[in-house]
């Protein structure tokens, strides 16, 4: 399934608005690039189960740190930016 | 003092889903124990035990809230739904200040525990689901029926093996009883019906293969099984003044230690916590009209069990019926006093004692009226529930009718 993946980052962002939208309890269609996380009202525990959720589906880690969600070296600040981390890893693990 | 009323119940057992379910089933003597369904199974040399068999997450709880329930959290909230709801519990935020919970549990999120270990060890996995800790900790159960519920009093979790929830009762008499809470949820709940929890019991080789018959002298052992039941325990005065309806009074609780064995039973232990529970409730023994016994059916507990009633009853223990339901529901070891709880109740409610199931033959070692088999009508005012834990931790509760 990786190997789907990498040729494809569409399909990427696609698995990763439906690992967020899981969470949010909302259909993956409703999931935008702009948003943030506090517009999916998504808490502390939705977000690393979305994290885990996310390196379960690709076979990546995420350097993710609860306790300082900011400088842990992965940006959550949209749902975009997420999806561009992944894609990073991805790239970076196929390497 | 202040004394102690129940004023809900609530239960999801082999038996049943609810407290009426279960009381039917004590009534007709239904036996739950079966076939495990468990991964696994095939490599257990015990296939037995007593499953509830129709708990849907999905029918009683959100999809974002169930990765954070464990099994035996889900029996706890189920049980406490159906107890708060009797009660009519309807609390103002000063009375949740005074308002708590105590549950009793032996192995906790132990199917959480088995389930991520064969993760990281069987399939060799580096990574784990985030809430396998909050899923797993012992006071799971009661810190989500805290939230669900808004009990802000106390709140902790006992874990004395098979009296947890006894000695978790008890806890939350006495603090009712000092002044510290003026209602508890209090009770048990256990699912450790995974291979691991059942592997690591097949090694003391006191699991019966066939099935659970307390007291009979062809007994061949225990038989798991899995459930839990929740009450409302609430001052007297209170309860009255809210007209609240009273299901029985809680008035004795006895504990004790054999310090002498972790799994040998002891005749000394029991006999000092039931005495203890009798002097507390202020009862003479031979007002005592039902006694739901430990009732393992392994061949030490019930002959020891027996000695320590003979010791206590004297005279008055032909006139004593002396039932173990585990027959029927299984040992569900940190929960099992508590739905063992709701046989006193009805014994009391309904005037109906629960038989002992499964009973062939009479054992000269425990020459007790066991209710074999069927149960019977009898008019009882008070009533004595059993628990002696391995590593020889006892807790005795005595309840009395509503008066």
């Amino acid at each position: 399934m990786g190997l789907d993946f990498m040729l494809n980052e569409n399909l990427i962002a696609q698995r990763v608005k439906e690992i967020i939208a899981e969470q949010a309890l909302v259909e993956p269609s409703e999931v935008r690039e702009d948003m943030t996380l506090a517009d999916l009202e998504l808490d502390s525990l939705g977000l690393v189960e979305c994290i885990f959720g996310i390196e379960e589906a690709f076979d990546v880690a995420i350097p993710f740190n609860a306790n300082n969600p900011d400088e842990s070296g992965f940006d959550i600040s949209s749902v975009g930016a997420i999806i561009r981390q992944v894609e990073g890893l991805i790239a970076k693990q196929a390497a | 003092m202040r004394r102690v009323v129940i004023t809900g119940a609530g239960s999801l057992n082999p038996l049943g889903a609810n407290v009426p379910a279960t009381f039917a089933a004590m009534k007709a003597g239904v036996c739950a124990i079966g076939p495990l369904t468990c991964r696994d199974v095939d490599r257990l040399t015990v296939q037995i035990g007593a499953e509830i068999k129709d708990l849907d997450p999905d029918a009683h709880f959100p999809r974002n809230s169930i990765p954070l329930l464990d099994r035996f959290t889900q029996i706890a909230l189920v049980s406490a739904r159906e107890a708060v709801a009797q009660a009519g519990l309807n609390l103002t935020e000063e009375e949740q200040f005074r308002a708590g919970v105590v549950l009793g549990t032996a192995g906790g999120g132990n199917l959480t525990v088995d389930d991520n270990f064969r993760t990281v060890y069987q399939e060799g996995k580096n990574r784990v689901h985030p809430f396998v800790v909050p899923r797993l900790m012992h006071n799971a159960a009661a810190s989500h029926l805290s939230m669900e519920f808004g009990l802000k009093g106390p709140g902790f979790t006992v874990s004395t093996a098979c009296a947890s929830a006894n000695h978790a009762m008890g806890q939350a008499l006495m603090l009712i009883r000092s002044g510290m809470a003026d209602i508890m949820l209090t009770g048990g709940s256990e699912a450790m019906l995974g291979f691991g929890g059942i592997k690591a019991w097949e090694g003391l080789r006191v699991m019966s293969r066939d099935t659970c018959r307390p007291f009979s002298r062809d007994r061949t052992g225990m038989v798991q099984g899995e459930g839990g039941a929740v009450f409302v325990f609430e001052e007297r005065e209170r309860a009255m003044a809210r007209g609240a309806t009273i299901l029985a009074e809680v008035v004795g609780f006895g504990l004790s230690s054999d310090a002498s064995d972790i799994v040998m039973p002891d005749r000394d232990g029991p006999v000092r916590a039931m005495r203890m529970a009798l002097a507390d409730a202020g009862l003479s023994p031979d007002t005592i009209g039902y006694v739901n016994a430990h009732g393992t059916g392994t061949a030490a507990n019930d002959r020891t069990e027996a000695q320590a009633l003979a010791e206590i009853m004297g005279a008055h223990l032909p006139d004593c019926p002396v039932s173990s339901t585990k027959a029927m529901h299984g040992h569900l070891i940190g929960g099992t006093s508590a739905v063992e709880l709701l046989a006193c109740l009805m014994a009391l409610q309904d005037g109906v004692l629960a038989p002992t199931v499964n009973y062939t033959e009479a054992d000269p070692d425990c020459p007790l009226d066991v209710v074999p088999n069927h149960a019977r009508e009898a008019h009882v005012d008070a009533v004595m529930s059993n628990a002696f834990a391995f590593g020889g931790l006892n807790a005795v509760m005595v309840l009395r009718r509503a008066a």
